[in-house]
């Protein structure tokens, strides 16, 4: 098991022959990720060598889905042509687009996201800006390094990339079942919630570790969400406790407005939910090693 | 981005919503022709992007020319919040016989936009949120759909503006609807929104604020940045392409990749600083994924070009980014400064992880710099970096 993504998915990539959409593309397939096509329009019946794996590439989302029954896509297009990008993977109905182009417009975020709602939200996304998500051992959708840790027994979900890496790096003797980069935008399409609510139906996971950052509620809600629906151990982290008021950290998403949006605030609601939050990425670590050890 | 006052009544006028006659300037003398433009009398109003400016006494009539410049005088330099006024907007005098508020905005918890209208504007709209929740309409806004006149008059209605300027409140909601999916904004705010003792609907305050990712298709928004409240180290640092943060009372400087890395850097820096005189973080620089050497030596360079800063501390876990590009980085940035004949005499540390962090460590550890220091832990290295920054 594991979550969204698992050795049987089929991915393509969308933007594979651009630079970064190829230098992603390799190190994908150099995980083990079954990669089965790319999508470009003007190069639509060519191939693309990746150390001597040709990779079909087609014209459309649709066309590469009748020709290989891909279930997932990679979208790595420039921000001036994402939203066209999901829209088109939305319309083709695969079940899970993993958006890691960083610097969309929300005007547009919020369109795809509209338009997949109008649907039948029948395409989980998840981004944009984000690492995209890894199941070690078994396929790796995005650009989280696959060399950080193995296959465990911890589920991630995460707001930041590298940090994303960070905690895998610190617990990496344990491994994970999935780690999933939700990204820091103002709007994505997977949420904390949806990534615990997932990890605590996956039976390969025994304990939880969610990043959150400032800005929005989403670490609020998903607090609220813990408490009601989620029996696994959680543990939680949230950086930007000294990200000062207006300023925004980076992410688009990543601002405090007047009370809201702060860390403090974050870290209070997922105490009150009964999830042990670290001060810092390592302290994090040392209290998810030391559940676990509790069993 | 948030614009000022007089930037949002220019795009409003741009987008046909219906504003008052005004001009911005800086110096009090300009006041004198000004009002006699508009008229002989005019509302002098400080230009300052925060909130509670009339209370601070940043808004003011004046009833002649002289009284505009003696006004425009008073509250050009005051300081509101923290604010410094710079310029101030001569605006028409309006005979004012209601306030409304209406805003669009972005939903984050819903993902979609929404919309706020009340018939109690003119005050904080946080404050009739909190005292009086049922006078402040919130209606979705679905984003593909849009303001049609269909919703803006469900709208009018869910706010109970009242009948006789109900199709003028419609037609501005379509008006200000096209400023915020035209301009790419996160926040359209009028407030207030006037009906004048003539029954005609002006949009008399305005804020807006812009999203900086839709830059590339927005070629006008640039202009409207206020380059001159710019941190003197932010501008440098734009200019460079470095998302960079200067952070008031700090003193060690952070390099690191990823928001939410450096984010946490910052934090953990300032807890170890608890325990070295008060060490605060003194910036935040994100070099992003992928990060080259160039990069790497540009964030550097701006960094020790801030006086306040006393120690550096380079945070960097590779994903993408390769750690021996950052430490060529930190190599190449320490070369070009002794170069230029600029001595550093600041000390940096450096903690190095993930992708080619052994190549990356070996490469600082060679060139063997007196002021690189090597530490293997984040929190290891945030208590050496606040340790040296509190020496000093």
């Amino acid at each position: 098991m594991a979550i969204f993504l698992t050795k049987e998915s089929k991915v393509i990539v969308q933007g594979m022959t651009g630079s970064e959409g190829q230098k992603h593309t390799r190190r994908m397939l150099a995980a083990g990720t079954n990669i089965v096509g790319g999508v470009n329009p003007r190069k639509a019946g060519t191939t693309v060598d990746f150390d001597g794996t040709e990779i079909p590439v087609f014209g459309g989302v649709k066309e590469a889905i009748e020709a290989t029954g891909a279930d997932v896509t990679v979208i790595f297009v420039p921000e001036k042509f994402t939203k066209d990008a999901v829209i088109e993977a939305i319309d083709a109905e695969i079940p899970l687009a993993v958006v890691i182009t960083e610097g969309i417009p929300v005007h547009d975020t919020a369109a795809f996201w509209a338009h997949a709602g109008k649907k039948g939200n029948k395409t989980r996304i998840i981004g944009p800006n984000c690492p995209g998500l890894i199941t070690p051992g078994q396929s790796n959708a995005g650009i989280i390094p696959a060399d950080i840790t193995k296959p465990g027994k911890i589920g991630l979900v995460s707001k930041s990339g590298t940090l994303t890496y960070q905690m895998m790096y610190e617990l990496r003797d344990i491994g994970f079942s999935s780690a999933v980069g939700i990204g820091g935008d103002p709007i994505i399409g997977t949420t904390h919630i949806d990534a615990l609510a997932a990890f605590e139906a996956d039976p390969d996971t025994e304990l939880i570790v969610m990043i959150g950052e400032i800005g929005g509620d989403a670490e609020e809600r998903a607090a609220d969400f813990i408490k009601a629906n989620v029996t696994k151990p959680v543990v939680g982290y949230v950086a930007g406790f000294t990200a000062p008021e207006g300023k925004t950290m980076g992410h688009a998403g990543a601002i405090v407005s007047g009370s809201s949006g702060t860390a403090q605030a974050k870290k209070e609601a997922l105490e009150a939910a009964g999830v042990k939050v670290g001060k810092t990425p390592s302290e994090t670590a040392l209290l998810a090693r030391e559940l676990l050890a509790a069993g | 981005m948030d614009l000022f006052e007089y930037q949002a009544r220019d795009i409003f006028a741009k987008h046909d919503v219906p504003v008052l006659a005004g001009e911005v300037i800086d110096t009090p003398e300009a006041a004198r022709e000004v009002t006699e433009r508009l008229g002989g009398r005019a509302v002098v109003k400080a230009q300052v992007k925060t909130g509670g400016r009339g209370k601070a006494g940043g808004v003011k009539l004046a009833s002649d020319p002289d009284d505009a410049v003696a006004k425009a005088g008073a509250i050009l330099g005051m300081d509101i919040k923290g604010h410094t006024v710079h310029k101030v907007m001569l605006a028409q005098t309006a005979d004012i016989a209601e306030e409304y508020y209406v805003s669009f905005l972005l939903d984050r918890t819903n993902r979609t936009f929404l919309a706020m209208a009340s018939v109690e504007g003119g005050v904080e709209i946080e404050e009739v949120a909190a005292t009086n929740p049922e006078a402040l309409a919130k209606i979705a806004v679905d984003p593909i759909d849009g303001v049609t006149e269909a919703k803006a008059r469900e709208i009018v209605e869910a706010a109970k503006f009242p009948a006789e300027i109900a199709d003028q409140v419609v037609t501005t909601l379509q008006r200000l609807w096209d400023v915020f999916i035209k301009e790419d904004a996160l926040l359209v705010e009028v407030n207030p929104l006037v009906k004048t003792g003539d029954g005609k609907i002006i949009a008399l305050d305005g804020k807006v604020s812009l999203d900086a990712n839709a830059e590339f298709r927005q070629a006008d928004h640039a202009a409207l940045e206020d380059k001159a409240a710019a941190n003197p180290l932010e501008a440098a640092a734009k200019a460079k392409g470095l998302n960079y943060v200067k952070l008031e009372g700090g003193n060690v400087g952070i390099i690191g990749n990823g928001a939410g890395l450096v984010m946490s850097t910052l934090d953990v820096v300032a807890y170890a600083g608890e325990a070295h005189n008060g060490a605060k973080p003194a910036n935040f620089l994100d070099i992003g994924g992928g990060a080259s050497a160039e990069v790497m030596a540009n964030g550097l360079e701006i960094i020790l070009g801030d006086p306040d800063v006393t120690s550096v501390f380079v945070n960097v876990f590779g994903g993408i980014t390769a750690c021996d590009a950052v430490a060529n980085g930190i190599v190449q940035a320490l070369d070009l400064l002794s170069s230029k004949g600029e001595e550093v005499t600041k000390p940096l540390v450096v903690r190095l992880d993930g992708n080619n962090a052994e190549l990356g460590r070996k490469i600082l550890t060679d060139a063997n710099h007196p002021l690189v220091e090597q530490v293997d832990t984040m929190d290891g290295a945030a208590d050496r970096a606040a340790e040296l920054a509190a020496a000093k």
